[in-house]
């Protein structure tokens, strides 16, 4: 988790100090807000797996060590076949051709997004095979 | 770091006891399916299709310009090709086929993952991708045609005035869509290589084409909202009444470039680590050596990531209203980077047993076009000559040296792992009739556009002066669009050819990584056993017990250059 966490910590830091440099020589707004927005992203979840690097035990993918029996158990929920992203899928499609095409398609739109979102939502749930 | 290892026995396709996954066949297996093999073709399907239409925009753009007063297409249709070719291109093939296709069935198997993080947010993103691109594509089919405001859609023209139409809506639509689906597939890059790794796949084991894509995970996850909030804001300039980017409301036209720049050019390097990745795994497979430099190149690829943040406004210099030391000092800082790489391929072939299969001549072709576009990116980031060339096809040149390489990077990618997804080699005499006819094609197609720029002549015009060396010029420039089109065919042939002729088996490059230890194609969570992982190269450790793995930096010629 070390190696992850520093990645993302020094991605921010530069960000960071390219940010301060930019923004106080340029004056122009936009790129100093983007800049900052983009440091956030480094140090945020980089902060977050520095924190959790400190607090556990290496994991079997950090150890160079590790063998493959260290790994045994169950890795996570991997649900094999789900026509929810699909339903998911169409109703952004009909959400976004209201944009264009009038505003009665947000109708089915917002229809098949919640459809989704409660079918998947439930078949997660479920766990297992879904 | 000097394990032995069991001698290779048919160790990866042993316990027939795992259990079998019994999905839906057929269509239903298409559109149920969360498993990250099949979106990944899905994703690699739709790509190409989406470079074939692209490249027909270009073709007919080539054609209509092989003479002065060109009449194959009107002025006003001229301005729906350009600005929907570079959209395809751009947003509807090489990223999706950068991070959706490849990606998407190669990274998980590479550090020995049963699938992607988050599997149904995966069909998700490919849904999204779809729909996006078929709400694009749909604007030639209203009644003001196409978007036609270039496909970087610059304010004002882009406002509701000066492009009415639903053309343009469908345009936005479409990104949206699409930039969703390129944000879901940075998350699910992201969780899965810092989260499933096998055992002993430290970070600094994954192969660099995982690190390329790790790297781009993070560059689409700062840069895709910036387009998406952008985007959302131009509509509502179109649409509500805002005037985010317009003078006449106290506005500020010139954000929506530094909106899309901060986006765009990060983008170049979301499209281009990717291919960068497979090159780097394809170089050293077919030179019979570890690849030189690992640390290296993963570092060169995070500085890329990092300075890719600060040099949007070179796209903007003559605007007149950018910092041009800072982003031209950045802009020049980044072929640094992209030097260690270029010297990284070459010490890797150094000295090598190379192999000159399709792979590696494609990803040959790719470093020395990727070269040429990249010296001529270097003369852009100063403003000096930058104000000289801006807007002429000095420009158009240099970026399609640039994507011409990436698709002869992608082109080695689907030769390389194509056996590996569809258990079948490819045709390597046509394979390698298409290589020299895409890389001779390529070189034909900017070397005179490099020429016309620097003559002045710019770009996005349908007509151009009666000059006999400029017609010329564009007449070589057009020659070599139809050599590349005639490759793009060629691989379509070859893939009829090969259809289900020649089993590949595991591994048929005696290749390094993980994915080459499973079988072809991979089963349903793609492994029934995983080797120890020792070192970057696992599945070449387990093939050749009678080398020890190595620790990086202690690359024994004598040990490794078999």
């Amino acid at each position: 988790m070390k190696v992850e966490a520093k990645i993302l910590l020094g991605l921010g830091l530069f960000f960071g100090l390219m940010c301060a440099v930019y923004w106080n020589w340029s004056l122009e707004n936009a790129g100093g807000v983007m800049m900052f927005a983009a440091m956030l992203l480094g140090f945020l979840p980089g902060g977050y797996y520095y924190w959790w690097s400190r607090r556990m035990k290496a994991r079997p993918e950090d150890d160079p060590t590790a063998t493959q029996e260290e790994g045994a158990g169950v890795v996570g929920a991997f649900p094999g076949t789900s026509i929810w992203p699909f339903t998911l899928g169409m109703g952004a499609f009909m959400v976004v051709l209201a944009l264009v095409f009038g505003i009665w398609f947000l109708v089915p739109g917002l229809g098949l997004v919640v459809w989704a979102m409660l079918g998947g939502t439930a078949e997660g749930r479920r766990g297992g095979h879904v | 770091m000097t394990d032995v290892l069991d001698p290779p026995v048919d160790f990866a396709h042993e316990e027939p006891a795992h259990e079998e996954h019994h999905g839906p066949t057929g269509i239903l297996k298409w559109i149920t399916t969360t498993d990250h093999k099949v979106i990944g073709l899905s994703y690699t399907v739709t790509a190409v299709v989406m470079l074939v239409i692209g490249g027909l925009f270009a073709e007919i753009i080539r054609g209509q310009l092989a003479t002065p007063n060109g009449t194959l297409v009107s002025l006003a249709q001229y301005n729906e090709l350009f600005t929907m070719h570079g959209s395809v291109m751009i947003y509807l093939f090489a990223g999706p086929f950068a991070f959706g296709a490849l990606a998407n069935i190669i990274v998980p198997i590479q550090i020995g993952a049963p699938d992607m993080a988050f599997p149904r947010l995966n069909a998700l993103s490919y849904w999204l991708y779809l729909t996006g691109s078929i709400t694009m594509l749909a604007g030639f089919f209203t009644a003001g045609g196409a978007a036609n405001f270039g496909w970087v859609a610059y304010a004002p023209l882009s406002n509701s005035l000066n492009t009415p139409g639903s053309g343009a809506d469908l345009w936005i639509g479409g990104l949206l869509l699409t930039g969703f689906s390129a944000i879901f597939t940075g998350v699910n890059l992201a969780a899965t290589i810092f989260y499933l790794r096998a055992p002993g796949m430290t970070m600094f084991r994954m192969p660099i084409f995982t690190w390329n894509l790790l790297v781009t995970a993070i560059l689409i996850l700062l840069a895709f909202p910036v387009l998406t909030a952008g985007l959302i804001m131009l509509y509502a300039d179109r649409h509500f009444g805002t005037h985010i980017y317009s003078v006449a409301g106290g506005g500020v036209p010139v954000l929506w470039q530094h909106i899309f720049w901060f986006w765009g050019h990060p983008e170049v390097y979301i499209l281009a680590l990717p291919f960068f990745g497979m090159v780097t795994e394809i170089i050293p497979v077919f030179s019979r050596k570890p690849v030189f430099g690992y640390k290296g190149m993963v570092f060169a690829t995070l500085s890329i990531a990092a300075l890719s943040l600060g040099v949007w406004a070179h796209h903007m210099f003559t605007t007149g209203v950018v910092l041009l030391p800072f982003f031209s000092i950045m802009s020049l800082l980044i072929a640094v980077p992209t030097g260690i790489k270029i010297f990284n391929w070459i010490g890797t072939m150094w000295r090598g047993e190379i192999w000159f299969s399709t792979a590696m001549l494609m990803a040959i072709g790719f470093v020395v076009t990727f070269l040429i576009g990249g010296l001529t990116g270097i003369y852009l980031a100063s403003p000096p000559l930058d104000f000289f060339t801006h807007d002429t096809y000095f420009v158009v040149a240099h970026f399609h040296s640039v994507v011409m390489a990436l698709v002869l990077g992608g082109m080695a990618g689907l030769y390389y792992w194509g056996p590996k997804i569809t258990g079948y080699l490819l045709n390597e005499t046509i394979g390698k009739i298409q290589f020299w006819l895409l890389f001779i094609g390529t070189q034909v197609f900017t070397i005179p556009l490099y020429i016309l720029g620097l003559q002045g002549m710019p770009r996005r015009m349908a007509v151009y002066p009666h000059d006999p060396q400029w017609q010329n010029l564009n007449d070589w420039s057009s020659f070599g669009a139809v050599l590349i089109g005639l490759s793009t065919l060629l691989f379509v042939v070859n893939i009829a050819v090969s259809w289900k002729k020649h089993p590949a088996g595991d591994n048929p490059w005696d290749a390094h990584t993980l994915e080459w230890f499973t079988t072809s194609p991979p089963p349903h969570h793609n492994f029934y056993r995983l080797p120890q992982i020792r070192s970057e190269r696992p599945t070449w450790d387990y093939n050749h017990p009678e080398h020890h793995a190595l620790a990086h930096g202690k690359h024994d010629p004598e040990a490794s250059a078999q």
